[in-house]
């Protein structure tokens, strides 16, 4: 596998050439051309199967619990209704589970960003003593996947009574090798004698990296940043572990716990699943350039 | 799947190599004690919250180590011993390696004839969105909206195939289906990603290939086994590389689902790992299985190293 697939930088990322068929897309005959078709036709069959769980769940929410229960058909009898989402917003603890998963995410992203781009940046500009056994062993930690670390982890929570606290959520998923390693190719890339100015006029390190390298930096930041967001708001297991006191649940582990207590409540079910899909339609609806694009460049941010 | 993790990583081999490269801009010179402040912050918590627990697991794995009150002495290799003679590890491992074949197969080979097909069409926003979309979503939604699409009596999957004359069928209660279900459920969700990583290589694949190829009256189909498919190779080894790793590290939609029955068919061992440390609260017996799980990820990353080590030359 070539490194470059990987780690290319914004820098080489292309501007998208307009494709192909754009140009040849409406003088009529070839746009007609069989395969075309042919195409075109199999891709509307998979994007449907691909959207229908999707209009299915949403349909269902819409439903009176009895006519949920009686049959799939798509049109229930009684008529469409507002009433799952009421009631899983006024009795249940989802816009409690909502914020959680909100305070801590956004909590985990600006302490992640921060201590990864300092550290890109020490690493990227600054010959330290250790510096390349110490990245070394960053980048081989790549390999530890975070499941193994779950008994351990639970058990150092414990000594340090942060079992049931926000800062046990938070804490374990803060450390991000991958977006150090990813910060760190974009540093070097930035030509040095942009800095070299400021460091004339006496500028600290700090005040060069604060003032000179990260307003260069902004897209990656962000595209960082969505990506540790997206993760740290979808992430399950560590939150289910570390919390048992309901009114600490993020979001996916409060749906998992009360997902029996909904029992046969179909409607109910789905309306809390929409509203938990809800804020990730949104972020991909206003960022969807930046996160396809991370992915295409980096091929990193999740799996 | 996978997704759940908080984080990981784009390939390791590659990573290491780079690793070893020094950075063109670093000015050479004396040793500037000052970087330690910058990747002080990062050092300290990626000591206490990874390098740390890695070593606490370890040694828990030599002790009888458990919250039931049991000893927390060391007891050499007896967790080993007993992981190695205990059927159910052996079952979850092989559930695992079994999710990783059935699912990896489909989310390469589906992901790059999608975006083979997606590159011919017009309209690429809103392939990506429908592809794309259900990767955002957290392993939780995608376990609900699943579990209702495959219930026996009231779900879509029955419906359907009840109009083709199909009896019902009890997705995630059969042994013989409720892999394979969950295999769908996986593919559905993740293969945006690959397909991404696919339909942005084909773009950058130069026109010029394709006029040339036209003009020599090659089919459309005849272009794509000819030039995109032997062209995308290193995004193809990219992302198996990717996808094997994700898909060995399996549990959410699995526990959600099927909660890796019937009968243990589907209980991959991440799921083993949490219900020995965490209903059993045997945290010594946990940690050993964890280290077995880890040797795996490790032996297979060395392998995929190797391949694509030699490949590059």
């Amino acid at each position: 596998m070539s490194t470059s697939t990987l780690t290319r930088g914004d820098r080489q990322a292309p501007a998208r050439k307009p494709s192909r068929l754009r140009e040849s897309l409406f003088p009529g005959e070839r746009m007609l051309a069989p395969s075309r078709l042919l195409a075109l036709v199999l891709l509307i069959v998979l994007a449907l199967a691909w959207i229908v769980p999707f209009l299915w769940a949403f349909a269902t929410s819409l439903k009176s619990e009895a006519s949920a229960a009686a049959s799939a058909s798509w049109i229930p009898e009684d008529g469409f209704r507002w009433d799952a989402y009421s009631s899983v917003l006024s009795e249940g603890n989802i816009p409690l589970w909502a914020w959680n998963s909100l305070f801590t995410s956004t909590v985990i992203t600006l302490i992640t960003v921060a201590i990864s781009a300092l550290a890109a940046y020490g690493f990227s500009r600054i010959d330290f003593q250790g510096r390349r056994w110490l990245f070394f062993v960053i980048i081989a930690s790549l390999v530890i996947p975070p499941q193994v670390l779950i008994v351990p982890l639970f058990y150092q929570m414990l000594t340090l009574h942060l079992v049931d606290t926000y800062w046990g959520i938070i804490l374990p998923q803060v450390i991000a090798p991958a977006m150090v390693f990813i910060l760190k190719k974009f540093f070097d890339q930035v030509p040095i004698e942009l800095e070299d100015a400021a460091r004339i006029d006496g500028a600290s390190r700090f005040r060069i990296f604060w003032s000179v390298v990260l307003p260069l930096s902004r897209p990656i930041l962000a595209a960082v940043s969505i990506f540790v967001f997206i993760a740290a708001w979808n992430n399950f297991l560590w939150p289910f572990i570390v919390t048992s006191d309901s009114s600490l649940m993020t979001l996916p582990v409060g749906l998992q716990t009360v997902k029996s207590a909904y029992g046969l409540q179909y409607a109910q079910n789905m309306a809390s699943a929409m509203l938990a899909a809800l804020p990730l339609i949104i972020v991909f609806l206003f960022f969807q350039r930046q996160i396809v694009k991370g992915i295409s460049t980096t091929g990193f941010g999740g799996q | 799947m996978s997704t759940t993790t908080a984080m990981t990583t784009p390939a390791e081999g590659g990573a290491v190599r780079e690793a070893a490269a020094e950075p063109q801009s670093l000015r050479a010179g004396k040793k500037d004690w000052r970087g330690w402040l910058f990747v002080g912050p990062f050092v300290v918590l990626f000591a206490l919250f990874l390098v740390w627990p890695m070593i606490h697991g370890l040694y828990l794995s030599f002790t009888g180590e458990s919250l039931t009150g049991a000893n927390g002495q060391l007891i050499g290799f007896d967790n080993y011993a007993e992981a190695f003679s205990d059927p159910v590890m052996w079952h979850s491992l092989w559930n695992t390696v079994w999710f990783t074949v059935l699912s990896t197969i489909p989310l390469v080979v589906v992901a790059l004839g999608l975006a083979l097909l997606v590159h011919q069409v017009p309209g690429q926003w809103f392939w990506r969105l429908s592809f794309f979309m259900p990767y955002l979503l957290a392993s939780t939604v995608v376990a609900q909206f699943w579990i209702w699409m495959y219930n026996p009596q009231l779900g879509l999957v029955n419906d359907f195939l009840g109009n083709f004359g199909v009896e019902p069928i009890a997705w995630l209660q059969d042994e013989s289906w409720a892999m394979i279900s969950v295999v769908v459920t996986t593919l559905w969700w993740t293969i945006g990603f690959n397909f991404l990583l696919y339909l942005a290589a084909i773009q950058n694949i130069p026109e010029q290939q394709f006029e040339a190829a036209a003009l020599d009256g090659a089919s459309r189909i005849k272009q794509a086994f000819r030039i995109t498919i032997p062209q995308l190779w290193p995004t193809t080894v990219l992302v198996l590389i990717l996808q094997v790793l994700a898909s060995l590290k399996v549990f959410d939609q699995i526990y959600m689902m099927t909660n890796g029955g019937p009968a243990g068919a589907t209980r991959p061992i991440v799921q083993y790992v949490f219900e020995v440390g965490f209903t059993g609260y045997r945290f010594g017996y946990a940690s050993a299985i964890s280290y077995i799980f880890f040797a795996l990820i490790v032996l297979v990353s060395l392998v995929q190293f190797r391949i694509t080590n030699r490949r590059n030359g």
